[in-house]
């Protein structure tokens, strides 16, 4: 094919000048543009630098100054201190015992505020009774009523159910707030999933549960992980519940993460603190790091529509 | 009482009532095809042949046995649904397998049954793959090839080719018909599509408005509209429905109508005599293939009769020319041979084929003659 080679050869001698110049010439507004998201960039991300550099220096180089610094003498010390040492309310336990308590209240939580709320989505969207409207009005209702609202009810409820003091009582309660949300989550993701496949599996001879745990689920994946991301973190940060309902021995991170801070006779252990914090933060981060990617991709499919 | 007997069945939702009472009697092996527009009712009929929703009062009977309260799964039915309705999660191999698995059937028995039914629909090599990755065609393959694993007694298609492009359209109306020969399982289909009807049908019945409007032989449908709705309904280009009036011509009904040109042509109709009724308006009803150019009549039809009138558009489809004029104040279309020499603004002869000519009161819309 000779004849389109020449185009090609001629339609390229005639380009040179053109992108030559765009290529040399300084494009002024996009060098505008990297420069200021640097700046935001640079301005989000110096509280995270200042508690890294300052969680890895001894406690003498911050008092003298230096916050912005790199460490002169790198140490993992304070880590370990707030890890296993550190006094976090009247022991020196570390967080160690306190991280504990928050994964085994985070994970059964998640969990099951995801699975029923997945399963009150289906129901919601595909085997509608009658009511079934006010049903999820109300669940929403629930997203939003104000959380010091509910505290002293919520405290006679545990006290009465037996379950006060305990990681089991926070999983509840964390539940309970939990489930409109996960609700709303599902039930709008599957609203867009065709109710011809529940008709096509009754066919086929499945039953409620069948349909639920071959079909719907399975298909599910990125609406669970916004539910999922949505709800470990806001259960793993939440400070309120966890400081009303829980006994020193059933403490969430944050909860003794403050105690840590605030319970320091004598020096303020800043260096500690700081990788105390990290460490608190650090789960959340892990999550998202991990199942960001499908978050938006999430958002975008199920939710957002109605 | 025949292989499925729908008996004295109605629904309502709430106090709307959307299927009135409504008697089909389907024999074995027959392919019945509900019709009509949106909303008529027809899918809803078919939900409750399915067991996916309730009858309100009546009964459904299949082979014999009431399916009152019987769910979907124990009917021994298949369906096949509009969108196809794949698991999106499973493969292709997954998604005609579940129903089975379902069924308590044995994993051997299964895979032998699976490669038959691919065998037969020609996916064999697809069996991997998940739906997505799937054409338009091969979706409704697998769709029922999902169904052909039940062996039912009655396959239910719930306009299946309705979200298919034209061309692929035709060829699988030709593949469900070839499907339903070969196997002689009863068929009840769904579709909107008049088309549709009359070409895969061995019986049709025609719904609007929550009744039944007729039910009958694709032919029976087609030459004998029981009313207005069914002839308009039926057939495309759509039947011409024109005002005209009945006079008596030689002690026989004829109609009257007017044309273009303020002149007016009376014909009789066909093998009828006595009147009484002269005076009556009347909706005339003329499919375009029974108004032709005169050496195009139907030859063995003793009632031709031709009337001049202007030709106002020529839409050229072909094989065919259709032709518009003006008869009784309305566009009336004429089916003219390829070849006629006919122009815009031009008279021209057209010669109509009383035979085939129906007649409707304008008010009530009932078939008079």
């Amino acid at each position: 094919m000779p004849a389109p080679t020449a185009n090609a050869v001629t339609a390229r001698t005639g380009e040179p000048s053109a992108t030559g110049a765009t290529r040399a010439g300084i494009h002024w507004p996009r060098v505008a543009l990297y420069v200021i998201l640097g700046l935001f960039c640079i301005y989000y991300l110096l509280p995270l630098y200042v508690m890294l550099v300052n969680s890895l220096k001894p406690l003498s180089e911050i008092t003298a100054g230096g916050m912005m610094a790199l460490p002169g003498e790198w140490t993992i010390a304070p880590w370990q201190s707030a890890w296993s040492t550190a006094q976090v309310g009247v022991e020196a336990t570390g967080l160690r015992p306190y991280f504990i308590n928050s994964l085994l209240m985070v994970v059964p939580a998640v969990a099951i505020t995801t699975v029923i709320g997945a399963l009150n989505g289906y129901v919601l969207t595909k085997w509608r009774f009658r009511g079934a409207t006010l049903v999820f009005g109300l669940l929403l209702f629930g997203c939003f009523i104000p959380f010091q609202m509910v505290l002293i009810p919520m405290a006679r409820m545990l006290g009465l159910m037996g379950i006060a003091g305990t990681v089991t009582g926070l999983v509840f309660v964390h539940m309970v707030y939990g489930i409109g949300f996960s609700t709303l989550y599902f039930r709008n993701y599957y609203a867009a999933f065709p109710d011809e496949l529940v008709r096509a599996a009754q066919i086929d001879g499945a039953g409620f549960f069948t349909i639920f745990w071959r079909i719907l689920l399975p298909s599910s994946g990125p609406i669970a992980v916004v539910c999922i991301i949505w709800l470990f973190t806001n259960i793993w940060n939440d400070f309120l519940f966890g400081a009303s309902f829980s006994d020193f021995d059933s403490q969430p991170m944050t909860v003794a993460l403050n105690n840590l801070v605030q319970s320091s006779t004598g020096v303020k252990e800043y260096n500690v603190h700081f990788a105390g914090a990290i460490m608190a933060a650090l789960p959340t981060l892990f999550v998202y790091i991990v199942a960001g990617r499908y978050f938006v991709r999430g958002l975008m499919s199920g939710s957002v529509k109605g | 009482m025949g292989f499925l007997d729908i008996d004295r069945v109605t629904k309502s939702f709430g106090g709307l009532k959307v299927l009135h009472e409504t008697d089909i009697s389907v024999e074995e092996g027959e392919f019945l095809v509900l019709v009509g527009p949106s909303g008529c009712g027809k899918s809803t009929l078919l939900n409750m042949i399915a067991g996916l929703e309730e009858v309100s009062s009546g009964q459904i009977v299949i082979n014999g046995r009431s399916m009152n309260g019987v769910k979907p799964a124990d009917r021994n039915i298949a369906m096949v649904f509009q969108s196809y309705a794949l698991y999106p999660n499973m493969t292709v191999r997954g998604n005609i397998s579940f129903g089975m698995e379902m069924h308590g059937i044995p994993k051997k028995e299964r895979e032998k049954k699976i490669a038959e039914v691919a065998e037969l629909l020609q996916i064999s090599q697809l069996l991997d793959r998940k739906p997505g990755q799937l054409s338009g065609g091969q979706r409704q393959r697998v769709a029922m090839g999902r169904a052909l694993t039940r062996d039912p007694d009655v396959f239910l298609f719930d306009e299946p080719l309705s979200n298919l492009d034209a061309k692929l359209r035709v060829d699988m109306r030709t593949e469900i018909k070839k499907l339903h020969q070969k196997l002689g399982t009863t068929i009840v289909y769904v579709t909107h599509d008049q088309i549709e009807a009359l070409t895969l049908s061995t019986r049709i019945a025609v719904m609007y408005g929550g009744y039944v409007q007729q039910i009958g032989t694709p032919q029976e449908i087609y030459d004998n509209p029981a009313n207005l709705f069914v002839a308009g309904f039926m057939g495309s280009p759509s039947m011409n429905l024109f005002p005209a009036r009945i006079v008596s011509a030689n002690g026989a009904p004829a109609a009257e109508i007017s044309l273009s040109d303020g002149r007016s042509a009376v014909l009789p109709f066909a093998g009828r005599d006595g009147t009484g009724e002269e005076g009556r308006e009347i909706t005339l009803g003329i499919r375009p293939e029974a108004i032709t150019e005169p050496d195009g009549a139907d030859r063995k039809s003793r009632a031709v009769h031709v009337v001049d009138s202007r030709v106002e558009i020529t839409e050229p489809a072909g094989s065919d020319i259709f032709v518009v004029t003006q008869m009784g104040g309305k566009d009336v279309t004429a089916r003219f041979s390829a070849d006629v020499p006919v122009k815009p603004g031009e008279d021209f002869q057209f010669a109509i084929n009383m035979e085939k000519a129906v007649a409707f009161d304008p008010k009530t819309e009932a078939r008079i003659i």
